[in-house]
């Protein structure tokens, strides 16, 4: 919307966005990057990791398996592949085609469009983190946090801040491979600090220090400490949270329409 | 060539189009008094642009351009690339904000009221896709669910020959098979009015002359339709009047056979007479501007109504004419004259 824009009292039909999510949830399964790299991928390192013995043993400094340790990591694994892949990339193709030009001339705000996108990327996101969590506990073992409110909070935090920095991409992105470049470029640190090749608390000061203001490695530790039991520390909550302001307010200033 | 497509189209517009000697000189007026002055077919006006602007830096974009639509015509625009065709459409549709000028579209300000101009004015753009995936089908029940008062998609689908379709992805459909949908796509919303942005570019023949009925469909159904294009025999065919903007400005406006005579192409009339006859039989006639003879042949040239006004003459005065020829001045004659050779003066090149 310009500045030119006045708020009208005639409404769209609420069914327009309900049919929107409804639409692009059938064209994310179509072509299902958003389910195989963030859900179907995610789950294999689970199976893939429960299979090396090597981490049953306990985690340094902490009451969890690596295993354990992993749950968290891989949930971060799918918000990146999610919020970095599959939502961005849509978006940025519809501007280049100009399906968002082609929206803003019906009653049905255009905003609505990345609304929708939003909500199905947010459902595989919550699907999967469901999957991880749920078939870490039933199959492998692994207890569901204790501390479960503090777990919701820690992952709605870093959906918000990884869904915050993927439309940020969208915004910016003039073409959708520049879009597969930046997320690709900005998932492998973020996975590196999230533990992803090595538990965080292996890596030198410095990195750890480093890490701790990464959105994922922030997500990591918040979860961790729920499924240790305790109510995650206010640190890597505001880091998340942070993160989370910070991109949508530039993600929305920067958004191109056309 | 008389054609059939000629003789329907050209002929009961002779009867409306006035003389150039009466023609205004400035192109503006052209439009409006065609309008005052032939009065039938009583309409008012649903779309009427004053000297709008919105420029995108020197010499691009829309300098001054005023008309106005009247309900239930097919008002066509063309010029050169880049000419402000588009800027045009796009300022009457809402989407780009003029730098200044009124536009009063369906008696609203198209930036004050979007809303109500999106739910009453159907956009056909140029440029603009779905995503690839997305059925026919699907695209239209998606766009239906953004008007208060859609059209029935599957009848929607039937008219415009896509029920077939319906479940065709939209990366697999032809060419005019996507026009077709993007038809459907403008029209799903019941609009008043229709804006169809170069909607026949990269079409085959066949394609293109589908998509032109089309077009006289969606009129027929009472729908004002505001047709972009730069296809000379596509507006030539369709359109009720025709702009021609250049450089950002309306280089002249009226209907297809008015344009083609202001620009001096009137009407060549070729026919062998039954009986010898007076030549003043024929030049006494205000349409007719000079009458030759080519041994048996006779050459009449004139404007208006040439054809008609010669066989009634001939047949008053006893005379049958046999082998009749007729070339009648088209809409290209008029643009290449009006917009290529016009220069810098414009005006200049109105008269004959």
């Amino acid at each position: 919307m310009t500045a030119h824009a006045i708020p009208s009292r005639a409404r769209p039909p609420g069914r327009a966005f309900s049919q929107l999510v409804k639409v692009e949830t059938k064209l994310a399964l179509r072509v299902p990057v958003g389910v195989v790299l963030g859900i179907a991928v995610p789950v294999m390192f689970l199976v893939i990791f429960n299979a090396m013995p090597a981490l049953r043993k306990p985690a340094a400094g902490t009451t969890l398996t690596l295993f354990a340790q992993y749950v968290p990591v891989l949930i971060c694994l799918s918000l990146c592949l999610i919020a970095l892949v599959s939502l961005p990339i849509p978006l940025v193709t519809y501007r280049q085609l100009g399906v968002l030009r082609r929206f803003s001339t019906t009653p049905a705000p255009r905003s609505w469009l990345l609304a929708a996108q939003v909500v199905t990327n947010l459902a595989m996101a919550v699907t999967a983190i469901i999957i991880l969590v749920a078939g870490a506990a039933v199959f492998f073992g692994v207890p569901l946090a204790p501390q479960l409110a503090g777990f919701v909070l820690s992952a709605v935090l870093a959906i918000a801040a990884m869904f915050a920095l993927g439309l940020l991409i969208a915004a910016i992105a003039p073409a959708p491979g520049i879009a597969g470049v930046i997320g690709t470029v900005l998932l492998y640190p973020l996975l590196f600090f999230a533990g992803l090749w090595a538990p965080r608390q292996d890596l030198s000061p410095i990195w750890q220090h480093i890490g701790n203001y990464t959105p994922l490695s922030a997500a990591v530790q918040a979860m961790e400490g729920a499924m240790q039991g305790h109510f995650p520390p206010a640190q890597p909550l505001l880091v998340m949270a942070a993160y989370a302001i910070v991109f949508s307010i530039a993600a929305i200033k920067l958004f191109r329409w056309e | 060539m008389i054609t059939l497509r000629n003789l329907r189209r050209h002929e009961p517009r002779g009867i409306t189009v006035r003389k150039p000697g009466i023609s205004g000189p400035a192109p503006v007026d052209a439009g409006q008094q065609r309008t005052a002055v032939d009065g039938p077919p009583a309409t008012r006006p649903v779309v009427t642009v004053d000297r709008l602007r919105k420029a995108y830096g020197p010499g691009a974009g829309v300098m001054d351009v005023s008309f106005s639509v009247n309900e239930g015509e097919i008002f066509g625009i063309i010029g050169p690339n880049g000419a402000g065709k588009t800027t045009t459409v796009e300022c009457i549709s809402g989407m780009r904000v003029p730098d200044s000028g009124v536009i009063d579209v369906l008696g609203r300000d198209p930036q004050a009221d979007r809303a109500m101009i999106r739910e009453s004015v159907g956009v056909q753009l140029q440029e603009s896709a779905l995503p690839p995936m997305i059925k026919a089908g699907e695209a239209v029940e998606l766009f239906a669910s953004f008007y208060r008062q859609p059209a029935s998609s599957n009848e929607l689908m039937d008219a415009l020959g896509l029920a077939a379709k319906r479940n065709t992805r939209f990366m697999r459909l032809s060419g005019g098979l996507k026009q077709r949908l993007s038809i459907a796509l403008a029209l799903i919303g019941n609009p008043q009015i229709a804006i169809l942005d170069e909607l026949t570019t990269g079409l085959d023949p066949q394609a293109r002359r589908d998509t032109w009925e089309l077009i006289e469909h969606v009129r027929d159904r009472g729908v004002t339709v505001i047709l972009v294009t730069h296809f000379m025999d596509e507006a030539e065919r369709l359109c009720d009047r025709v702009m021609l903007i250049d450089r950002g400005k309306v280089a002249a406006l009226d209907t297809p056979a008015g344009l083609a005579e202001r620009a001096g192409g009137g009407s060549h009339l070729q026919f062998i007479p039954s009986a010898p006859f007076p030549d003043q039989v024929l030049t006494v006639l205000p349409e007719v501007a000079g009458v030759g003879h080519d041994g048996q042949r006779i050459r009449v040239t004139g404007t208006g109504d040439l054809v008609s006004a010669v066989i009634r003459a001939l047949g008053a005065a006893g005379v049958e004419a046999r082998d009749i020829q007729v070339k009648n001045a088209t809409l290209d004659d008029a643009y290449v004259r009006l917009i290529h050779h016009a220069g810098h003066d414009h005006k200049e090149a109105l008269r004959p």
